[in-house]
This record gives structure tokens, sequence and C-alpha cells, in this order.
């Protein structure tokens, strides 16, 4: 039994506590994407911006009809939905029709998270779950690239934006590669200031390697992310790649090429950071990356596919389960 | 270079890095806490069994005149604090909020309350069992938190052998400044305490550490180490919980206790520095522990301020001497912010282990709304004993009482380092004692 003086709280201790919140992190999060999705708006035309505004939709719109009603309103403002939502669209092409990107928010939050048990409890990254189910289902959609826009054409759009539901999209004359696709099927290399500020053709959000690193740098300091994974997967993949490159620099690209093009840098510091789907020890974290580095690596070059960092990511985080039982931390005191 | 690899060298992996506010009190000098009208002596405020009562309501009782002896072994003596008349044996509130077993003492408060006592029997006639002894009749218990009676700790198996003796200076608990006080204002009695432990273990180093944000308290120790004794001054890095005796071994020695032992096993000894500052004033003047220092504390608190209290003192008359608590307090600690004890009522008396009355307001006590853990990772590179504390709180959670066992549940030492850094507001610590307190099947700390 307990007997309180009235004016006084008895709550135990600590009474301390560090500032950073869960919420304060997604704030962040979506904070340091925002540049990059603006350079993305800008590269690609008015038409990124529905293609992004599509796929929160579908994420924010599933988020809350699958809350129980009493936890709306709250999990609308706590970001997760939102940054889903934005994390896909930043991996789509321009191009994309748009119930496809809504549909791909849709299985994102639905399939990626909810039917986990929600926030903390998913095996893999939800918005990439939501993208490996696109590119499984409308192959030919995901991986039309077009042209930039850049500036003059900002306000046309692309016709096959609005392509209805389960029609086939007309796509005209705008079509080209990605430098990924141009190294892996004309063995071109792209000019390394083109991919570092984004004049390149490739998903909304992975182009402009300037503002991924800065956006990067900018939670690393904030201790939004774990350094480790980021530092990991981006030095195993240059490292990997710069012994390939050492080898025979004819056929394999330069380890920065390997850096700045396509999603490895979205990925290193916006999804493989992801903390629900990534390791929880220091030593598990530092497995995990290296291991999306090595991989992203190999599915580039020896795999079938131009791109390889969706399914570097997606591989490692089903394996993390396996890396947390084997990393766990050493108590004190015991050898 | 050099002076980076020392500063890695002194301290211990993980923990965090809270606020220290320690500036409102570290200044102050320490004044006496005049006395009252009433004292609450619990008879269980040391770890062990409870003392015994000697002596019955009515009677009269000098300052320093002993009330309760050891109830058993482990388990010390009790002084009344000040002279006057047992006004009864009862259930009084301990600050956790429950009733305990306490004497009540009504002061005089026209008696001199000076200190009649025998003379202490001069420590270098002793041996290490006499000390024992000794020390089981002063009521003296180790002041960093667990209260375990001094003589306890001296007691030692066959066999062992002390190596180095080490005071504890480290004070992590942010707010908390009464060590450091004892440090800056009494150093030659905390070396006087040294030498005497120091001699009768017959240990070989003596070694002082001291978190590095206590300068002045370096400065003047150092200063004042007698050449040719073997004591030395071990400044260390800021960090919590550089106080845990674990912590501070590895920080100061570079060993790890293995996981079961003692740190006596490996020839090691640890009090905290005002314990043997109460010992070396015993052997001094003969004075039992019945004063203690006390930081008062805290955004909740008109004047803060670093005091000697008498045992026994309400925390109410504490609170007043300090001008009193003010309007937006809403919580009442005593001990430090991280590991401190919630007081339930203000009737509750100062006991042996009081370092800190701290008075918090909204700002410290809002909780923010707890979400799902994200597995962020930052409660497991917190823990200084290197447990997964979102693995046991999520154990705790389950009431998995078999698996959190196996988790380690036993090694937590409640430092509270895992609920400081979880950005989703998960109660860690809290949970852990919980599940703790229920396996034991008793009451817990309330
Ligand atoms: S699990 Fe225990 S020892 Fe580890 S940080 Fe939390 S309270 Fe401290
Ligand atoms: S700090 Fe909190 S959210 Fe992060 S892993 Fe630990 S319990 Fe989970």
């Amino acid at each position: 039994m307990q007997y309180k003086d009235p004016r006084l709280l008895v709550q135990p201790s600590p009474l301390l506590k560090q500032q950073m919140t869960t919420h304060q992190t997604m704030r962040d999060l979506l904070f340091a994407l925002l540049p990059v999705t603006f350079a993305g708006i800008w590269l690609f035309g008015f038409s990124a911006l529905l293609v992004i505004l599509a796929s929160i939709l579908g994420a924010v719109a599933t988020e809350w009809l699958f809350s129980p009603a009493e936890q709306r309103a709250a999990r609308l403002v706590d970001g997760s939905g939102v940054l889903t939502g934005l994390l896909l669209g930043l991996t789509l092409p321009p191009a994309l029709p748009l119930w496809m990107a809504f549909l791909g928010g849709v299985v994102s939050v639905g399939i990626g998270k909810l039917i986990w048990g929600g926030l903390g409890q998913n095996l893999f990254n939800p918005a990439l779950v939501g993208r490996a189910f696109l590119l499984a289902t409308f192959p030919n959609a995901m991986t039309t690239w077009s042209t930039q826009a850049s500036g003059e054409g900002f306000f046309q759009w692309y016709p096959s934006n609005f392509a209805l539901p389960f029609m086939q999209p007309h796509y005209d004359a705008v079509s080209t590669a990605t430098p990924l696709g141009l190294m892996k099927f004309e063995q071109q290399s792209t000019a390394l200031p083109d991919l570092v500020l984004g004049n390149t053709a490739g998903c909304i959000g992975e182009t402009s390697g300037l503002l991924l690193l800065a956006g990067g740098v900018f939670l690393v300091l904030r201790r939004d992310i774990d350094w480790r994974i980021p530092a990991g997967v981006l030095l195993s993949a240059a490292i990997f790649s710069g012994v390939l490159y050492a080898i025979d620099t004819s056929h394999y690209p330069d380890p920065l090429f390997t850096l700045f093009s396509g999603g490895l840098l979205l990925a290193a510091f916006y999804m493989a950071t992801d903390p629900v789907t990534s390791p929880l020890t220091p030593r598990g974290a530092w497995i995990f990356a290296v291991g999306i580095g090595l991989l992203v690596v190999l599915i580039r070059i020896f795999g079938g596919f131009p791109e390889g960092v969706m399914y570097a990511i997606l591989l490692m985080n089903a394996a993390t389960p396996l890396i947390d039982r084997y990393t766990q931390p050493r108590v004190f005191g015991k050898e | 270079m050099l002076a980076l690899s020392t500063l890695f060298k002194h301290s211990f992996s993980h923990g965090i890095h809270p606020d220290e506010y320690k500036d409102q009190t570290a200044a102050l000098p320490t004044q006496r806490m005049p006395f009252v009208e009433r004292y609450i002596l619990p008879l269980h405020q040391h770890l062990g069994a409870p003392s015994k009562p000697l002596v019955e309501a009515g009677q009269q009782v000098r300052r320093g005149q002993v009330i309760a002896g050891p109830g058993a072994f482990v388990s010390t003596s009790l002084h009344s604090p000040v002279s006057g008349r047992v006004k009864a044996i009862g259930q009084r509130r301990f600050p956790g909020g429950r009733y305990e077993q306490a004497i009540e003492i009504e002061a005089d408060l026209y008696a001199t309350q000076r200190l009649e006592v025998d003379r202490p029997p001069d420590w270098r006639g002793l041996s290490l069992d006499d000390f024992v002894s000794v020390m089981q009749g002063t009521g003296i218990v180790g002041l960093g938190g667990a209260s375990l009676p001094v003589h306890v700790k001296y007691s030692l198996r066959k066999g062992v052998k002390i190596k180095h003796l080490i005071a504890n200076g480290a004070e992590c608990e942010p707010y908390l400044t009464n060590d450091h006080r004892v440090m800056v204002e009494r150093p030659a009695a905390l070396l006087k305490g040294i030498e005497i432990l120091h001699t009768l273990l017959g240990a070989e180093k003596s070694i002082i550490g001291i978190e590095l944000n206590k300068p002045d308290a370096i400065a003047s120790l150092g200063e004042r180490i007698p050449s040719g004794q073997p004591f030395r001054v071990a400044p260390l890095r800021v960090k919590y919980p550089q106080g845990d005796s674990k912590m501070m071994i590895k920080s100061l020695l570079n060993i790890e206790i293995p996981k079961g032992l003692h740190a006596a096993d490996l020839g090691i000894i640890m009090n905290n520095v005002s314990t043997i500052v109460a010992i070396a004033d015993y052997f001094d003047t003969g004075m039992p522990y019945i004063d203690r220092m006390v930081t008062v504390s805290g955004p909740g608190i008109e004047y803060p301020a670093n005091l000697i209290v008498p045992l026994g003192t309400p925390v109410r008359e504490v609170l007043r001497f300090c001008g009193g608590l003010k309007a937006e307090t809403k919580e009442v600690l005593m001990g430090g912010p991280m590991m401190g004890t919630p007081i339930a009522s203000l009737d509750a008396p100062i006991i042996k282990s009081s370092s800190g009355i701290l008075a918090f307001t909204a700002q410290q006590t809002a909780r923010p709304k707890e979400v799902p853990c994200i597995r962020c990772g930052r409660c497991v590179e917190a823990c200084p004993y290197f447990l997964n504390p979102s693995k046991l709180a999520r154990l705790a959670k389950a009431r998995q009482f078999d698996k959190i066992k196996q988790a380690n549940v036993a090694e937590c030492v409640e430092c509270g380092s895992c609920t400081y850094s979880c950005p989703s507001g998960i109660p860690i610590v809290q949970l852990i004692r919980g599940a703790k307190s229920e396996m034991r099947g008793k009451r817990g700390k309330a």
C-alpha cells in the first residue's frame, strides 16, 4: 500500500532523458529527404511530384484504414506512413503510371508493415517491399526511364502517368537508359559530374548524389541513423568494386561510379539504416552493412539486373534475425 | 595523442552522458542543518537484517548513544542523532512510502547536543578482525548507494589478500555534489581514512578515483598526499555510471570483474569517499554514524544547498530549511535522478543512504508517450553491463521470467542508462525492476 503526499508524484527514476524521440527521428528523416525530393521534381518535372504524392497517398491511406479508430490521428502524424510513401516514391521512375505508384504505397504499408504487426515488427524494409512488388508485377513500367525535363519542361508531364489502371501505358520517345544500364549493357560509363549533380536518367530520388550525401551527413551528425551502416555499405562496395576495377579497368566500373550511380547512396543512408530492419548491435550493423555493399556489387556486375541495391537490402533484412542471434552483446565480466 | 589514450584508459565502455546540473550546488560550502523537534530512525536502513531496538519508549537518550544493535552479522547499529526522549517505537513512513518499524525520538530543544561518546580505540593497535567488530558498533554503511554495513565488506574470506584500496569519488549522478564537497572541504580526513584502511588491509596501492568535472577536489587531494605513501588520485572521464563499482574498477585498473565474483576476490576493496571520511571521523572523535551529507537541489528547490543533516530528520524539515518546495514541484526524489527513490511522503526521514533530496518540476517528470521499440540499439550501446535492455524489457513485459533470467537480468545494476537513451520512451529499467522484484516474490523498492 502506498500512502502518498497528495501533491507528489511517485514515479520511479530515472527522471532524466535524452532529447531524441522516435518521432523526432522520423521528422528529421523527412527533413533530410526534402532537398532530394525537390531536386527530383526539378529534374524530372511535375510528373515526379505526382508520382511521389500518389505513393505517399497510398501509404498513408492504408495506414489510416487499418489503424484502430482511436489511434488514427496519432498514426497520421507519427510520420512513419508518410516516410514510407516518400521513400518508395523516390525509388520509382518518374513516368510511372500514378495508379501503380498508389498501389505500391498500399503494398508497402499493408504488406511491408501492417501484416507484421505494425511499427517495429516488420522484417523487411516496407518501401522496398512495395518496390519489389511493383518491379515483379510491372517490370516494363518500372524499367522505362525518361529523359530529364530540367527546367524548361517542368510543366509537361509524361502521358504514361495517366494511364488507366490495368491498361498498357503508352510511352513516347522519351525513354532512355540509366547510367547503370549503360554500363551493364553497353559498357559505357557516365561522367562523374553528371552523376554527382544528378543529370542522368534514373529513379526520382536517386540521381543527385550530392544532396543525398548532404542529407545523410546531416542524419549521421544528428545521430538519427547509425553511422556504421552507410560507412560499411559504401566502403565495402567501393573496396570490392575497386578490386575488380584494378583487375580489369575496361570491363568493370570504377569505385566512384559504383558509389554515385543507381540507388546506392539513397539506400545506404535512408533505407539500410531503418533501425527496425537492421541488426541491433554495433557488431551486427557492420556485418549487415558490409553484406549489403558486397551484394550490391555482386548483383550489379554478375547478376541479370543492372541494379542490385534493392535485393541486397532485402536479402540482408532477411538475414537480420540470424545476425542478431549471433551478435548479442557479451555480458560484462564473461568471456 | 597521449592525453587521448589516457582518457580512454580511464573509462569503461558504453554508458551515457547526461547533463550534470551540478553548478547549482558544487561551489556551495556545506552548512549544518539545525536540530528539529522530531527524529525518525527506521530500524532497517541498511542491507541485511534489521537492527534490534535497545531502548524503550519514554527513555532519555544522548546524542551518539546506541539505540539499536545489529540483528545479525549482516546488520549494523543505530545511534541517536540528538539528545532527547524516545517517544515511541512503531510503524513510521519510509521514503518509498511504505510503513516500517522505526524509533521516534523527540529532541530536547534546550540540550547542548554535545556529542558524549567513549574514546575510540587506537586504530594502530587493531587487527583487521578487531576493526570489523568495532565497525559494526559504529553504524557506518557504504554510502555509495547499496548501504552494505561497512564491516561486512572488510570481513574477508580466508586467504584473500587485498592489493588495491579504491576510494570512489566519482559521484556520477547528476545534481549530487555531497561527495564533491567532502573531498574539497575535508581532504585531510579522507587521506587519514585511506591511511587507516590501507594499513589495516596491508594494501599495496590506494587510488582515489574522481571524475574530471571536480578539478578542485583532484587538486586539493593531489597536493596533500604525503610523500612516500602509495596513494594516488586518478582523474576519470565524466560518464555515467562511472561510480558503479565494477565500472570504476574497469576504468582504474582495467580489470573486468568476472561474472559472479566480487571485487574482493580479485584483491580489490572499494568504498565511497564519504564512507571513508566517516571511518576517519570515528577514529578521530569516536563519533558513530549519526549525521550525513545531503545535497538538496533540483529545479523545485528555492535555495539549493549542501547540508550536514542528522539522520532521522524528516524530509519536510530539510526542505523547509532550504526555503520550501516551489509551487510547481511535481516530484521529490531521494538520491540521484538516475537511481533515486521517489518520496511518497515528506514525513519520511533522511536515512543513511540519502545522498540527495531533489525536487523536480513537470519538465523532468513528463514522460514521452511510449511508442513501439524500433530496434534502434541505443539502449544496447548505453548498457555498461553489455546486456540487451530492449530484449529484457520485452521479456519483462511478457512476464517470461525463465527467459529473462537466461538473458542475464541478474547482472543489471538498474543504472537506468537504457531508459535514458530510449527514443521510443520505453521505461526499460522500470520494467526490469518490476520483473526482478516479482521474481524475488517480494515487494519492490517502491
Ligand atoms: S539493462 Fe540494467 S545495467 Fe543495462 S543500462 Fe539498463 S539499467 Fe543499466
Ligand atoms: S533504445 Fe528503445 S527503441 Fe531503441 S532498441 Fe532499445 S528499447 Fe528499442
